[in-house]
């Protein structure tokens, strides 16, 4: 998407929710296929420090603690320069306060030198509710608080914050004006956002104005057990069996004994999901993006079919699963691309039920659940079972409900050896 | 048969685009001195919305003013202390706010763009109470800028041709704009950060360089929000053209992935000189994943990029299969296409609809990139061109985009330009017009003296009189163009008299040697390559129904049997189209 690499620089007060938001956005971008890394400088503080004793290092008298934050900033964009120019990186995310000019200063010098992009994304949020709620979730479980009790630990990082308030330069409307940047304010309430130079900076924009931290829960599900499934056969549009239906109303009970307001029901456009939707009677939309994969040539065909019909086509998918496109068909990478709306409003949403596919639910698993492209097609995603992804943290629990109905069994682990083709092939047969 | 038929005819009723788009109406409200791009953003912005499938509808207040005030003296009108022109003006807000209510209330409208300048907290307060008051969402989009350069040029390029200033010269015009926005200047109250907190709106400050966003509420505002983000003023042109003629092109077969043929290939380099010659900066080249676009623009010898959302509509069962192949095996999704051509989704594969909403990262791209030439494909050009020259849906899966031609759209003003380059390299016809509505032609084979059943297209002849000749009553009949483009066929050199039969009565027509010999049946089933080339191209006709009697001198005539096509009575626009010259 972009030719020279962008550098996303993190702007904010402590408990802000930059380390929220630069590990969100990571997230997002790798799962789209856009080569991010984050590099928190806490972090880097954190090994040189190695004992974090008190609110005092931070204290901008502190000359010894100034000295090591500027040797660990330094040390971050060093790895920072690496991966983008060295690794194969194409977004680096600079996850720190950066609250003075100075040291943003500094950052753009060492972008243009490198000939990076730079965009900042500050956070600036003055309610107290929801800075104590950050500190309750985030910081708490932190290295630096282990061996504290809760209200020390919450007083320490108060006194903490105000070690930086006073030199505080939020990013300016009028000295700023040749930055890029967006300032979130309150938590998305509003967004200033000045000089968007290209499509990543514009899809992040998008990004950041569309993800919320309202507490809610998305349930993954697939559909009931389909004629095809129990015919071993992939793909295709068939309906239910018995079983399929009878997890349809297990599906129907417990969604009622979760007892979740507002819940929004989504299926995709194939009989089977439609079929098990209906069965919760409640009103659903069907989106066409949620069918399953599309299997091409080797749609409705068992696995030993393929196998001993396109020997070839079966080996490649093996080989490369998350890039391998069945012929006239479609690749997970293909699935990655068209779910990403569905990505988006999910964002956007507050409880949803997705009900979709076994290809369809280990891209949106991946998403949540920061799993590399080499894992997601390996994604464990059983028939009638709900997986319930709830927002915690920086991260996403997960609860897996089987809702006890029998069904046969579709995953295929990844092969243990695989013979040894060059990508070239594979490109070739398309 | 008929279970498909069902399902596809709920399919057809039935919206099957993701619609997460609010249940309430919005209300958008433009704010803003004049000169601003308030109406630039709100035409776009209809466009767009309406594209991507959003009812939505612009209510200009200017417009209604000027069907209140006939003429427009000076910018003396716009003087806040003029209270009679103060009440006109409150008037005309209220008589627009009266038709957005009956826009969402009755004709089932989503949003209504509300173009003014509503510069006053209380004209806002206004809209708002109203807004609340009918429960809908509203969303204030506030152009600000002060760049005289940037005014000027807007002055120039909208305001001089304003009704308002048909008659001035330039300089008059240019002063009293100024004066008129003077008027306007003294009470403008932006939109506040602290007091309007509680307000959903979007600042665009200097054309895009930076945006203050409040409080999205929903979907479509996000989506509006990302759209206003994305367009930009910089001149630009944007070129779409086809892929270079196919292989399949070739033999009427419709989708597939194969490589270009000979003649498409030399449009491929003819394409080349072209864009020389546009000698264009900065040109991006985006092409399909499918190999005749790319072979297309490999001609060009430029870097390009490849979009799978580019690819052909996919036509699922009916890949690779020629027009009549699906009309004889699948008579009646054939039928069903043409009787809803932008919602019809083939069997397995999509509709217009579908790509619509594909296309539509591709259209946000264009709007945020400046010169760009995309290689595509039939039906995908026709989305395109559908957003940038605002085509409605019943209009889009219709709209011209032949072969070897090159369509240069540069946006000017409220609108788009376009100029056509056909690149003199020959090609087949690959568009079917709307049946029923084109010329229409009878090909049919007769023996001598016979008389045929009537079979005709939809509305075509009625109230002939005995000794007209069909010909005379086609010239006369509006519905249809006259005689020049009725082409008979027959396979009978010496058939003289041709002897139509309509609605059950016989004429005879004027025309009385045949233009098109078919002597075997597969030549009739591929009718559509036998219609001469230097009759084909631009005009279009109907193939109704093709006969075939035996003709034995000093015999009996047989009944004629149907060879290939349908008759009225089962299927009422089952027809096949091919195109025909004027002459």
């Amino acid at each position: 998407m972009t030719n020279c690499p962008t550098l996303i620089v993190t702007v904010g007060l402590p408990a802000r929710g930059k380390t929220y938001i630069s590990k969100k956005l990571t997230r997002y971008l790798n799962w789209i296929g856009v080569p991010t890394r984050e590099f928190n400088v806490g972090q880097y503080r954190r090994e040189c420090m190695k004992i974090y004793k008190s609110f005092e290092f931070f204290r901008p008298d502190n000359e010894e603690g100034l000295k090591i934050r500027r040797q660990c900033a330094s040390a971050a964009l060093n790895d920072v320069r690496q991966y983008l120019t060295e690794q194969g990186g194409q977004v680096a995310v600079f996850d720190a306060t950066n609250t003075t000019r100075e040291r943003r200063e500094t950052i753009i010098q060492f972008a243009e030198q490198n000939g990076f992009k730079v965009f900042f994304v500050e956070s600036v949020c003055e309610d107290p509710d929801v800075i104590q709620e950050n500190i309750v979730q985030v910081k708490l479980g932190s290295p630096d608080y282990t061996n504290c009790n809760t209200e020390e630990a919450v007083e320490d990082f108060m006194k903490r914050i105000k070690c930086y308030e006073n030199s505080y330069e939020t990013l300016d409307e009028v000295l700023d004006r040749d930055l890029s940047y967006i300032k979130i304010m309150d938590v998305g309430q509003r967004y200033l956002v000045n000089r968007v130079l290209d499509h990543i900076q514009s899809r992040i924009v998008y990004y950041l104005m569309n993800i919320h931290i309202t507490p809610r829960s998305i349930y993954l599900c697939r559909h009931g057990e389909s004629e095809l499934n129990v015919k071993g056969r992939i793909g295709g549009d068939s309906g239910l069996t018995p079983r399929g239906k009878e997890f349809g109303k297990k599906l129907s009970q417990f969604i009622k004994s979760q007892g979740i307001s507002d819940l929004k029901v989504w299926t995709s456009q194939m009989k089977r999901t439609i079929q098990t939707a209906e069965a919760l009677s409640v009103p659903y939309e069907q989106w066409k993006v949620l069918n399953e994969i599309d299997a091409g040539v080797c749609e409705e065909m068992m696995y030993e079919e393929i196998q001993d019909n396109y020997p070839l086509e079966f080996a490649l998918r093996d080989q490369d699963k998350y890039r391998y496109r069945y012929p006239k068909g479609e690749s997970y990478e293909d699935l990655v691309q068209r779910l990403e709306p569905v990505i988006m409003e999910l964002e956007r949403q507050e409880n949803v039920l997705v009900i979709c596919h076994q290809a369809v639910m280990r891209c949106l698993l991946a998403y949540f659940l920061d799993k590399t492209a080499e894992e997601l097609p390996y994604l464990k995603c059983p028939l009638h079972t709900v997986l319930k992804l709830t927002p915690v943290a920086y991260g996403c629990k997960v609860e897996s409900i089987c809702l006890n109905v029998d069904a046969v069994n579709t995953h295929r682990e990844r092969p243990e050896t695989v013979s040894d083709f060059s990508k070239k092939n594979e490109k070739s047969l398309q | 048969m008929s279970a498909r038929l069902d399902q596809a005819r709920s399919e057809l009723a039935h919206c099957s685009v993701s619609d997460a788009f609010c249940n309430s109406p919005t209300m958008i409200v433009m704010v803003g001195l004049p000169a601003r791009g308030k109406t630039y953003i709100s035409k776009k912005l209809t466009r767009y919305l309406n594209w991507i499938g959003v009812p939505t509808k612009m209510f200009n207040v200017g417009q209604y003013r000027r069907e209140a005030v006939k003429i427009y003296k000076n910018f003396e009108f716009f003087k806040t202390d003029n209270e009679e022109a103060m009440r006109i003006r409150k008037a005309c807000a209220s008589a627009a706010l009266k038709d957005v209510s009956a826009y969402f209330s009755k004709e089932q409208g989503q949003v209504a763009v509300f173009d003014a300048t509503n510069t006053t907290r209380e004209r806002r307060a206004v809209i708002n109470s109203f807004a609340k008051e009918k429960g809908y969402k509203v969303f204030f989009v506030e152009s600000i800028c002060d760049d005289p350069e940037i005014i000027a040029e807007n002055i120039k390029q909208v305001k001089f041709g304003s009704p308002d200033y048909v008659d001035r010269d330039i300089d008059d015009a240019m002063e009293d704009f100024v004066q008129r926005i003077e008027c306007y200047k003294a009470n403008y109250k932006s939109i506040d950060d602290e007091k309007d907190r509680k307000l959903s709106y979007i600042k665009i400050f200097d054309v895009g360089s930076r945006y203050l966003v409040n409080r999205v509420q929903d979907h479509i505002q996000s989506r509006i929000v990302y759209y206003l983000m994305n367009i930009h003023v910089t001149p630009r042109s944007i070129y779409l053209s086809r892929h270079g003629e196919s292989e399949l092109n070739l033999l009427g077969r419709i989708g597939g992935d194969s490589g270009l043929s000979p003649r498409g290939q030399k449009y491929a380099n003819a394409l080349a000189t072209f864009i020389k010659g546009q000698k264009i900066s900065d040109l991006k080249v985006w092409t399909s994943h499918m190999k005749r676009t790319i072979q297309t623009a490999e001609a060009l010898g430029v870097p390009y990029e490849q979009w799978k959302a580019l690819n052909e509509i996919d036509a699922g069962v009916c890949e690779e299969l020629t027009y009549e192949e699906i009309q004889e095996n699948l008579p009646e999704e054939f039928a069903l296409r043409d009787q809803d051509k932008y919602r019809y989704r083939y069997p397995k594969g999509e509709s217009y609809e579908d790509l619509v909403h594909r296309l539509e990262p591709v259209i946000m791209e264009l709007e945020r990139q400046e010169n760009v030439l995309v290689v595509c494909h039939q039906a995908v050009m026709r989305c395109l061109l559908a957003y940038f020259l605002d085509k409605p849906a019943d209009e889009l899966p219709y709209l011209r985009c032949p072969l070897h031609t090159v369509l240069k759209l540069t946006p000017i003003a409220y609108g788009c330009k376009v100029e056509p380059f056909f690149l003199n390299i020959e090609a087949v016809n690959t568009h079917r017009e709307r049946p029923g509505q084109s010329n229409w032609l009878m090909i049919y084979y007769s023996t001598f003296g016979q008389i045929l059943k009537g079979y005709s297209g939809v509305n075509l002849i009625h109230g002939l009189t005995h000794r007209e000749t069909v010909l005379d009553s086609l010239s006369r009949d509006k519905v249809c163009r006259p005689l020049a483009n009725v082409v008979l066929a027959s396979s009978e050199t010496t058939a003289r008299q041709q002897y139509i039969a309509v609605n059950g009565s016989k004429y005879k027509t004027a025309i009385k040697k045949p233009q098109i010999m078919l002597r075997t049946a597969p030549q009739i089933s591929n009718i559509r390559n036998r219609v001469p080339a230097h009759i084909s191209r631009h005009q279009t006709f109907d193939i109704v129904a093709v006969f075939v009697g035996k003709y034995k001198r000093n015999s009996p005539p047989e009944k004629p049997s149907l060879l290939w096509g349908s008759p009225v009575s089962r299927l009422p626009s089952a027809v096949e189209s091919c195109s025909i010259d004027h002459h």
